[in-house]
């Protein structure tokens, strides 16, 4: 893949975001709910409705607040939030590297179940074991992340408390950050005491999103692996005396992985949507419990630029995800 | 061979895994209980707070905020548990003999957690932003009242533009607080006052991170008596489902606003205790100035078939109290002779008067939230089932608080809408009056405006308050609104700490103990 086929695909996403913007920002006003109504209590006046509108901007016709705000975009300025009072900008990289850290760790976990799984069930073919992994991943995809959210609360949190149900780090435990990257900054920091903090924190709302992501890489994984390992090179292997572990292990599961890659890269954008729920479950400090307050609040400068940034990061995953492709299949990265 | 994976060793392998995994679990779970060191009061709360000014944001005119915000700054004048008044940052105040100037006393000796001293100045700058235009103080309104401030040592005479009966109260209700001019002015913006806010009330703020928690540290110098707990970490937990698996599983010290049932299943438990008790916020039904309600016979009607008992009693597990007028028992201007009887004979009697009955009922749409207050949804639709049985069909429209506030101020509600009304300085203009007067009124007609217009002005607090009891009675005599219940605020906490109740529903950890302790 070369740096211009980089180059041009970042080049047509310009106006993918720009359809995004112009649907959001029209969206936004359509549904029913005035931030200024929701601001201001029962004794003020008309004339406070008013300035108030003045004031976020909000008394212009649409086509003019659109204008207006396409060029502070174009600027770098995504507006100030209505209800934080803060600019978008930073408000929502203050709160992106929280369920980045997130999906990445559930990724990651699902993942990790989903090789084990695959192989194990392959390995066992036919027999009781791939029955179990067939068993459970149906059960798994058949109930949906949030519920899997709400189970971990009941039993891991209040049954048999073992993990914290709520928020990203103990507030009693002193670690200042510099950036939102808390894990990350822990490890390089060598602040062991933070790292476990932190993973305590955010095993359970990974699990839950990772569960249902793992059942379906599972499912894809062992059919890619079954092929694979009908494949005319993994006959040539098993006669050249290699072991099926080995050949699971170190020839079928490279070639298996292409279509998992792209199912990872596409279920990574749709993780990042479905942190909203778990986010709110979890009182997790992230993107998805600020869009929450966003809509409840109809802060319409953020709603916009929580879209924006979805959709820059499902594009920017999508291109990642052809990247991974094109380095694991050869054909790809020589056409 | 090395590589061969057998059935037992991949059964293993998967059993050491997951002992592994709960044994790391376990090991790492160091910190489960709290408060019985005595240092750390853990408190699942039921808002997050966007701003760390309580002058100046979005939820600035929020009941549920202001806990947080009493500790860490001083409000002008506090309130008792009983919503009576006290000396806060002032201790002295009140109108001039013409009621064209208050005076107000600056306490002495206080500090803000910098260590440097508060002074008139602080106040005046205080009471001169909160008016300003500039500034987007929602509660600007009353604010901008004020004007023309003569300082005389730790007294300020301020002069009042415009005559407000409540205006006193009104140091002591939402965006009231004292902030202090040159750290606040210094500060670079909202993010770096976020980051390092200073009050002067008795907790200073080591901590804060949106969405999730705030660390509160006790404030050495405060002028008040010492809290108990040297630090207070509010988690910010809106799922109320997530605050009880706080408080269950000993993470939380004190949670509040937990659905009724888990508040009785809680309280059974061994460590636990709570109480439920009767705050500042009313359940309503709306009436809307539109067809059908115009005609009198239709709304009261309406009113007389809701039996709030039994909604109480049945829906709420008993912690509500029916209420006839607008106002709570706690407030200045309650009148328990105000009633409106349950009674569904009068109701059909009333409906047949204009035509309707179980045969030809009346139709019309009633608006509701789910899920914001205790058993809305299942209020009003307990209240569409009594309606039923006298000859009203009405149809439930969900919304959201939002949808529900744009529709009040567009004055486009349906014919009946149910939502809530806090008033924790319990006057009667800040309920009856602003429902009724102003963008947000949902009923609006020239006679009910008669009589609550000249209130506004009325000097005499005796003739004013029984000018708002008329008007309550007058109100429920048309039945221009229907009043529902009180909301009991339910909070459960370990049977280590005391709690008392406050009636606007204040959790302020600076009046939480350790029990036993004096």
């Amino acid at each position: 893949m070369s740096a211009n086929y980089i180059l041009r695909r970042l080049f047509w996403a310009i106006p993918t975001l720009i359809g995004v913007a112009i649907l959001v920002f029209v969206l936004v006003r359509v549904v029913p709910g005035d931030p200024i109504a929701m601001m201001l209590p029962p004794g003020a006046t008309a004339e406070d409705v008013g300035r108030l509108r003045a004031l976020y901007g909000l008394d212009a016709p649409i086509p003019k607040q659109f204008v207006a705000w396409m060029g502070d975009v174009l600027r770098g300025n995504f507006g100030t939030s209505i209800s934080l009072r803060e600019g978008v900008v930073r408000l929502v990289m203050s709160r992106l590297p929280a369920t980045l850290e997130l999906v990445i760790v559930a990724v990651a976990v699902a993942c990790a179940f989903a090789a084990l799984a695959a192989v194990g069930a392959v390995y066992f073919r036919g027999r009781w074991p791939e029955l179990v992994v067939d068993g459970l991943s149906g059960l798994v995809l058949a109930i949906p992340d949030f519920l899997w959210g709400l189970l971990f609360v009941l039993v891991l949190g209040v049954l048999l408390p073992v993990l914290p149900i709520s928020g990203r780090i103990d507030p009693t435990l002193d670690f200042n950050p510099a950036t939102g990257f808390y894990l990350a900054e822990a490890l390089l920091r060598l602040r062991w005491d933070a790292f476990a903090d932190l993973m305590k924190h955010i095993l359970l709302p990974a699990l839950a999103l990772a569960l249902p992501l793992a059942a379906a890489l599972t499912r894809v994984l062992k059919g890619s692996l079954i092929d694979a390992m009908n494949q005319d090179y993994v006959t040539l292997v098993r006669v050249k005396g290699y072991s099926r572990a080995r050949i699971l292990w170190r020839v079928a599961l490279r070639n298996a992985l292409i279509p998992t890659v792209t199912l990872t890269g596409v279920q990574f954008s749709f993780l990042i949507g479905g942190t909203v729920l778990i986010e709110y479950i979890f009182s997790y400090p992230g993107i998805g419990n600020l869009a929450i307050a966003a809509v409840n609040q109809r802060d319409l400068p953020l709603i916009q630029g929580l879209v924006l940034t979805f959709a820059v990061l499902f594009i920017l995953t999508n291109l990642l995800v052809d990247m991974a492709y094109s380095i694991l299949n050869p054909r790809v990265r020589q056409s | 061979m090395k590589d061969k994976i057998t059935r037992r060793r991949f059964l293993q392998a998967s059993g050491v895994g997951a002992l592994s995994a709960t044994s790391l679990a376990a090991i790492l779970n160091s910190k489960i209980a709290y408060a019985e060191s005595g240092k750390t009061l853990t408190i699942a709360y039921n808002t997050t707070l966007p701003s760390l000014d309580p002058t100046n944001s979005a939820k600035t005119s929020s009941p549920a905020v202001q806990s947080i915000f009493k500790a860490i700054f001083d409000p002008y004048i506090d309130q008792n548990p009983d919503l009576s008044f006290r000396p806060g940052a002032l201790t002295k105040w009140g109108w001039n003999k013409d009621k064209t100037a208050i005076e107000l006393t600056l306490r002495k000796g206080m500090v803000w957690h910098d260590g440097t001293p508060v002074t008139v100045e602080d106040l005046v700058w205080s009471l001169q932003r909160a008016g300003d235009e500039k500034n987007g103080n929602p509660m600007q309104f009353m604010w901008r009242k004020l004007g023309g401030f003569t300082v005389n040592g730790n007294t300020v005479v301020v002069d009042v533009r415009e005559f407000e009966p409540a205006l006193l109260k009104w140091l002591g209700f939402l965006t009231a607080y004292i902030m202090p001019k040159g750290a606040f002015t210094a500060s670079g913006g909202v993010a770096d006052w976020d980051a390092k806010p200073i009050g002067s009330g008795p907790y200073m703020v080591e901590k804060f991170e949106r969405d999730a928690y705030i660390r509160l540290k006790a404030f050495a110098n405060y002028w008040g008596p010492k809290p108990a707990f040297e630090t207070v970490v509010f988690k910010f937990v809106p799922d109320a489902a997530s605050r009880v698996a706080e408080i269950e599983s000993g993470a939380a010290d004190l949670t509040l606003e937990v659905p009724y049932e888990e508040y009785d299943r809680l309280i059974a438990k061994p460590g636990l205790t709570g109480a439920a008790y009767p705050m500042s916020d009313i359940g309503i039904l709306f009436i809307t100035d539109r067809e059908p309600m115009l005609d009198r016979n239709v709304r009261l009607a309406a009113a007389h078939a809701i039996d709030k008992k039994a909604i109480v009693a049945q829906l709420l597990r008993g912690y509500g109290r029916p209420l006839d007028t607008l106002q709570a028992p706690e407030y200045a201007a309650y009148d328990a002779s105000i009633k409106v009887k349950y009674d569904p004979a009068l109701a059909k009697q009333l409906l047949a008067r204009s035509g309707f009955s179980l045969a030809r009922p009346i139709k019309f749409t009633v608006q509701t939230t789910r899920g914001y207050k205790p058993k809305d949804y299942e209020t009003v639709a307990a209240i569409v089932a009594m309606w039923k049985k006298v000859g009203i069909d009405a149809s439930i429209e969900v919304l959201d608080v939002a949808r529900h506030f744009d529709q009040q101020l567009q004055h486009a509600l349906a014919p009946a809408s149910f939502y809530n009304w806090g008033n924790s300085i319990g006057d009667p203009s800040t309920s009856t009056g602003f429902a009724f007067i102003g963008p947000f009124a949902v009923w609006r007609s020239p006679d009910v405006e008669k009589m609550v217009g000249p209130l506004f002005v009325e000097r005499d607090e005796a003739k004013r308050i029984a000018g708002y009891k008329a008007v309550d009675r007058y109100l429920a005599e048309q039945g221009y609104v229907i009043p529902l219940l009180q909301y009991y605020q339910p909070v459960v906490h370990k049977k280590t700490i005391t709690f008392t109740p406050h009636r606007a529903g204040t959790i302020a950890p600076q009046t939480i103990r350790l029990a036993g302790a004096p």
